[in-house]
Order: C-alpha cells, then sequence, then structure tokens
C-alpha cells in the first residue's frame, strides 16, 4: 500500500469558518482519515511539526509577528502549501484595517470604547511582552511566502476543499471550476 | 525559590491564548494568567461602512459561529430601521431568524461535545495526546463519531436552508429576512431519511445526554470539585423567565440565586456593563458596573443560562433541567464540568424547538420585512452558543456606520476562564516539584470547558498543545515538558 500522504493545517489570522468548512465535508471526514495522516493542526495535539508533510492548509492572513513566524515554518515543513480562503489569499476581513492606522484602532478598543472610555482611568492598551506584536497592516500569506495554490471563497466550498485535498492527494491538479470564483 | 511557569500553546503563533503562573518562595502560585493574543479593531473599522452591511461583515469575526453575529447585528439593525427592539418583526422573519439560530445552537453544541470534549471522557484526561483527539473518537468509537459528524452536519442544513449557506450566509437583513422557508426545504428537514431529520437529532441529543449521564455517574467527585468556584452568572430570559437563545430581557444571579440583575431591556444595557482593559491580554475584562470590577465579573454559557432561566419551555428539555437542578438542590451549579451537562440539555432544547418551528406554517409566509421610524442607534443581544453577545451600533443620517460596540461571549468569560485557571494551578501545582502532563491536561480541560471560541477571540481551538517551562529566578528552564 502506498504511503500515506501527511496533511498539516493552521488558522492564522482568520475566522476558523475555513476550518469549519473543511469540516463541512461531513461524513468523507472518515474516508480522508484513511486517505491521509494529520499533523500539526489545531484540531488535534501535534503542536510541533513532527514530519515534513506533503501538503499544508493555511487559513487566514498575517496580523501579527506571531502569525508570520508560523507561516514560514509552514513553508519550510510542507511541500505543497494551500491558501485556503479570501484571508489567505487576500487579507480578507481583517485587512478592512489596512487603510486606518493601527493607533487609531487601538484607540477605539481600548480607550474611547463606550464600555471602556469611563473604565480605563490608567489609559492601559494592552503591550505585554508575553503578548504578540500587532503588524502595521494585515498581510496575505503570499506576500510573506511562496503559495503554491489557492482555493477562492468565503470560505470556500466543502466540496471544493475535498476536490482540492484529494487531489492533491493523488498527485492529479485540482479542478478549480470558474464558478466557485466568488468570495460572498 | 520564586519561579515562573509558562504553558504555551506552541500553536501561540497561531493566535491562541497562552498561560503564566508566578509561584512564590513558598512554592505557591501568586498569579496565574491566561493571555489572549490577537486583535482585529473591528470597532474601528467598521466606522463609515453602509449599516446594512454589519450582519455580513460582523460576522467574519468568526467561523464558528457567524449565524450568531449575523444575527445579533440584524437586531441592532432592526432597532436603527425602526422595526423595534425584538417584537417588531413579521411572524415568518422572527421564525425563521429563530430557526437559523437554534440550527446553529445545535451544531456548534455538537462539535463542542463531540469533536473536542468527548476525547477526554471516552479516553481520559490521562490518555496519551496522539490518541486524545476526534480522529481517536472514530477509531475507537465510529457509531458516535458518525453520530457527532450526523448531527453537524443537520444543524449546518438548517442554517443553509434559512441563511442561504452553511457559513458566513446572508438570510437576516435590517428588519428582517430575505427569504422564507420553502416547503421542499422544510420537508428534507422535517421528513429526511433516517437519521437526517429533526426527529431523530432529538433522539441523538437524548443519546448523547445519557452517555455524559453515564459519564458523570463513574466520576462523581471529579466532576463536582474540579475548577469549581462561585461567580455570578448573567444571561437572557424570556421576559416569562423562559430559556431563550434568541432574544430576552438580561438577567444576573449571585452564586447563591439572588438576582442582581433584574431583567434588563437589551436598549439599556450600557448603563449597567463595562469593560476592564489590562496590559497582558487583547481581550478585556466585563463587569456589571454597579458591582465593580472586584465583585461584578460573570460568567455566561451553557451553565451561567441554565442558572439563570426558571424553565425550558420545551417538555424533554424541560424534564433534563429537573434532574440537573436536584443535584444542586435548586442552587446554581457551580462546577466548570457540570459546563458539558448544561450544553447537551440545551442541544437537546434546540432539537425540540428546530422540530417543532419546521412544522409552523408562518415559515412558508410572504412578509418578510418591515421598517419605521429611523433611529441614530441600536443594541441586538443575543446568546450565541458560548454565551451573552452584545453588538451596539450608532448609524448617521447617511446610513453610515458612525461607532459600533461588540462584547462577544468569549469576552465575558474572559475572568471566569482565568479564574479556572488560578484554581487549577493552585490545587495541583502548589509546592510542585515537577510538572507533570495531569497537571497542564488540567489546565486545558478548565479552559476548555468555556469553549471559548475561538476565532472571535483566540483562535484557540480544540485540544491546546501546551508547553510548560519551569524557570527559576535567574531565568535559567528548569524543567520544560511539552505536548
Amino acid at each position: 500500500m502506498a504511503k500515506k500522504k501527511i496533511i498539516a493545517t493552521a488558522s492564522l489570522a482568520g475566522c476558523f469558518g475555513c476550518h469549519m468548512s473543511f469540516l463541512d465535508i461531513d461524513e468523507r471526514i472518515l474516508q480522508l482519515i484513511e486517505l491521509v495522516d494529520f499533523n500539526k493542526s489545531p484540531i488535534n495535539d501535534i503542536k510541533k511539526f513532527t514530519a515534513h508533510c506533503d501538503i499544508g492548509l493555511i487559513e487566514g492572513g498575517c496580523c501579527n509577528d506571531e502569525n508570520v513566524h508560523n507561516l514560514v515554518e509552514f513553508r519550510k515543513n510542507c511541500t505543497t502549501l494551500v491558501a485556503v480562503g479570501e484571508c489567505a489569499i487576500m487579507g480578507g476581513l481583517p485587512s478592512m484595517r489596512n487603510g486606518i492606522p493601527l493607533a487609531e484602532c487601538l484607540r477605539e478598543a481600548y480607550l474611547d470604547g463606550p464600555t471602556v472610555a469611563d473604565a480605563n482611568p490608567l489609559r492601559i492598551i494592552p503591550s505585554d511582552p508575553d503578548i504578540p506584536k500587532i503588524l502595521d497592516r494585515v498581510y496575505p500569506c503570499h506576500e510573506v511566502v511562496k503559495i503554491d495554490y489557492a482555493l477562492p471563497g468565503c470560505p470556500p466550498r466543502a466540496d471544493l476543499i475535498w476536490e482540492a485535498l484529494t487531489a492533491l492527494v493523488e498527485g492529479r491538479e485540482p479542478v478549480i471550476p470558474y464558478d466557485v470564483f466568488k468570495y460572498d | 525559590m520564586s519561579r515562573k511557569i509558562v504553558i504555551e500553546p506552541v500553536t501561540r503563533v497561531e493566535g491562541h491564548g497562552k498561560v503564566t503562573l508566578l509561584l512564590n518562595d513558598a512554592g505557591e502560585v501568586e498569579e496565574s494568567r491566561l493571555h489572549i493574543v490577537e486583535f482585529r479593531g473591528f470597532e474601528r473599522f467598521v466606522q463609515g461602512r453602509p449599516f446594512w452591511e454589519a450582519p455580513v461583515l460582523v460576522q467574519r469575526l468568526c467561523g464558528i459561529c457567524p449565524v450568531s453575529h449575523h444575527l445579533a447585528a440584524a437586531k441592532a439593525m432592526d432597532v436603527v430601521v425602526g422595526a423595534g427592539p425584538g417584537d417588531g418583526l413579521t411572524p415568518t422573519a422572527e421564525k425563521i431568524r429563530r430557526l437559523m439560530h437554534y440550527g446553529q445552537i445545535f451544531q456548534s453544541h455538537s462539535l463542542h461535545f463531540f469533536h473536542l470534549a468527548s476525547p477526554d471522557l471516552l479516553f481520559g484526561y490521562d490518555a496519551p495526546p496522539e490518541k486524545r483527539n476526534v480522529i481517536g473518537v472514530a477509531a475507537a468509537n465510529r457509531e458516535l463519531a458518525v453520530q457527532a459528524v450526523l448531527m453537524r452536519k443537520f444543524g449546518q442544513e438548517v442554517i443553509a436552508a434559512t441563511a442561504g449557506k452553511k457559513i458566513h450566509g446572508t438570510g437576516a437583513v435590517p428588519g428582517g429576512v430575505n427569504k422564507n422557508l420553502s416547503v421542499e426545504e422544510r420537508d428534507a428537514l422535517l421528513n429526511g431519511p433516517d437519521p437526517m431529520n429533526a426527529d431523530a437529532m432529538v433522539r441523538y441529543a437524548q443519546g448523547a445526554l445519557e452517555f455524559l449521564k453515564g459519564y458523570y455517574a463513574k466520576n462523581k467527585t471529579f466532576v463536582d470539585t474540579f475548577s469549581s468556584f462561585p461567580s455570578n452568572h448573567l444571561s437572557l430570559v424570556r421576559e416569562d423567565g423562559a430559556l431563550d437563545l434568541y432574544h430576552g430581557v438580561l438577567r444576573a444571579v449571585d452564586s447563591e440565586g439572588r438576582r442582581i440583575l433584574h431583567d434588563l431591556e437589551c436598549q439599556d444595557y450600557l448603563a449597567h456593563i463595562r469593560e476592564e482593559v489590562r496590559s497582558w491580554s487583547y481581550m478585556k475584562f466585563p463587569y456589571l458596573l454597579h458591582l465593580g470590577p472586584q465583585n461584578g465579573w460573570y460568567r455566561v454559557g451553557p451553565l451561567a443560562r441554565l442558572n439563570t432561566v426558571d424553565f425550558i419551555p420545551t417538555p424533554l428539555a424541560q424534564e433534563q433541567l429537573e434532574a440537573y437542578r436536584a443535584v444542586t438542590g435548586g442552587k446554581p451549579h457551580n462546577a466548570c464540568l457540570h459546563t458539558h451537562w448544561a450544553r447537551l440539555i440545551e442541544t437537546l432544547h434546540a432539537a425540540e424547538v428546530i422540530r417543532d418551528l419546521l412544522k409552523d406554517p408562518d415559515l412558508q409566509g410572504t412578509n418578510l420585512r418591515v421598517k419605521g421610524k429611523r433611529e441614530p442607534q441600536g443594541v441586538g443581544i443575543i446568546e450565541a452558543p458560548r454565551g451573552t453577545l452584545f453588538h451596539h451600533y450608532w448609524v448617521g443620517a447617511n446610513d453610515l456606520i458612525e461607532r459600533a460596540n461588540l462584547i462577544v461571549s468569549t469576552t465575558n468569560n474572559n475572568e471566569p476562564m482565568n479564574r479556572a485557571v488560578n484554581h487549577v494551578a493552585r490545587t495541583l501545582m502548589t509546592k510542585a516539584k515537577e510538572i507533570t502532563e495531569g497537571m497542564m491536561n488540567a489546565v486545558e480541560v478548565a479552559i476548555r470547558a468555556y469553549d471559548p471560541c475561538l476565532s472571535c477571540a483566540t483562535h484557540a481551538y480544540g485540544q491546546m498543545p501546551l508547553e510548560v517551562s519551569l524557570v527559576d529566578d535567574g531565568g535559567n528552564v528548569v524543567d520544560r515538558k511539552l505536548r
């Protein structure tokens, strides 16, 4: 029997909707675990790569330094890297802050917001060394590392994720029909 | 020797939470922190967007419970377009939204229980980590795994039928909905081939409860005492005191069940809720203003809801509630792990509500949307799977959003999750010479019981892989465990 392909997944600055759409393959997930082994992924306990992976699925773009670090790790450890969904491909909803100075976003959230304005006498904005540094803007994955495939959608349909993944596992080129090129 | 313990998901690079503990000279836990490491800035960047975009924009904070954000924003915008706070919609619109919401409660609760919690119950908290995941469940108990997949699938189908799409749908619009439920869509959910129908889902939910109760019976002392501490509890309740996850008034009780927030109109939340900012977490710490940050913090979610409500308005879930309440003699439940029990009672309730709603001919009505006198602001509050979710928008005469305030469910549970971590750490790590796998498990189990939603607030999803380091005064790592 051929060696099982190994896949890894990550959610960076996304909403987990792409991982949820992945789960929407429903009963096929039981088929999938016959076809592949999962390595590093938020759905299991593997926290550091324990093997080189054939396929890495990335949800979300990069909004802080840890996202960047993680994406670079995925590039190093995965033969084929797939940007899954609008945020990974283009930055998505989190990148709506790109036109606004970061300081304004922080001010609204922690100093001026209706339930904090009179409740933050020390004018604290989170800044502890134990929390990651926020980037000046949100970066799509391909601006940080080389990306091999992109699956469009917000989120991509479960059927598209299934088709792309099984194609890559079987060594075929994934078929991405024109009508799934939408970000609704 | 004092020391600092860092419990850090290695996947913190994915934006997960992180725990730090400070032990003093006597080896006692002096300080514990659960850090939330994500920041979006939504309140700022939504400014200037057309108000009708809010329900489809905001849900993209969270792909795990997008329907909650979708509906909370729509409810706030109902007020803005003059459709009133809650009871102004047409019967078709309100019932379509309720169906959508209970579909989401059903799928999200199923996901949490089966995909996240059941591995611990099936294999034990000390099981090998590589086994403790949903794939391990599938290998050990295929029937349970299939049931898990189908329950989640059914909930997602309910959402797709009402919102147009399983994730990030568009069904709710300011003042109503944009589609009704066709007879074909109804019949597919009501009379689908077994088990893909509402009656089978009621049965599955009952089965899940029996599974859990069997586990509790065998592990009673652990379940009753693990990370159990008194707290206030807050949720929406229907005006007659019934459990209602879509709309109601805000009620809070203390750890003894005494009312501390008396059925407050949602539009008035701002007079009663504040959030504290701490430098070490991007997530704020909400509290009841009249009690202050020290005493006013509260829990939300299934545990809190079953503590605040008077009854559940569906018979099978009500029967389960009575058995659940008998355990504490009617007092509020404060045990962390009872949250799973409460969650499954709500899952059963959601299945009953879906089944009953599907039989209601109002779902095929064609009067979908109302509007009235424009208001400059609106508040929408809903009970998301993980707890109370607040949306508040101010909209200018030019239809653009001027300001927004969001308090998401997991934020409401920020202080309780920190307390849970502290409780476990104090209980297990005080004077400990070595960090064991069991201690790390325990910290994770306490956090996970809150089903922290993870995208809304942290991205920490499912099993949190942990790295724990014991560091001495000089910053030297004296012990390290990976999991």
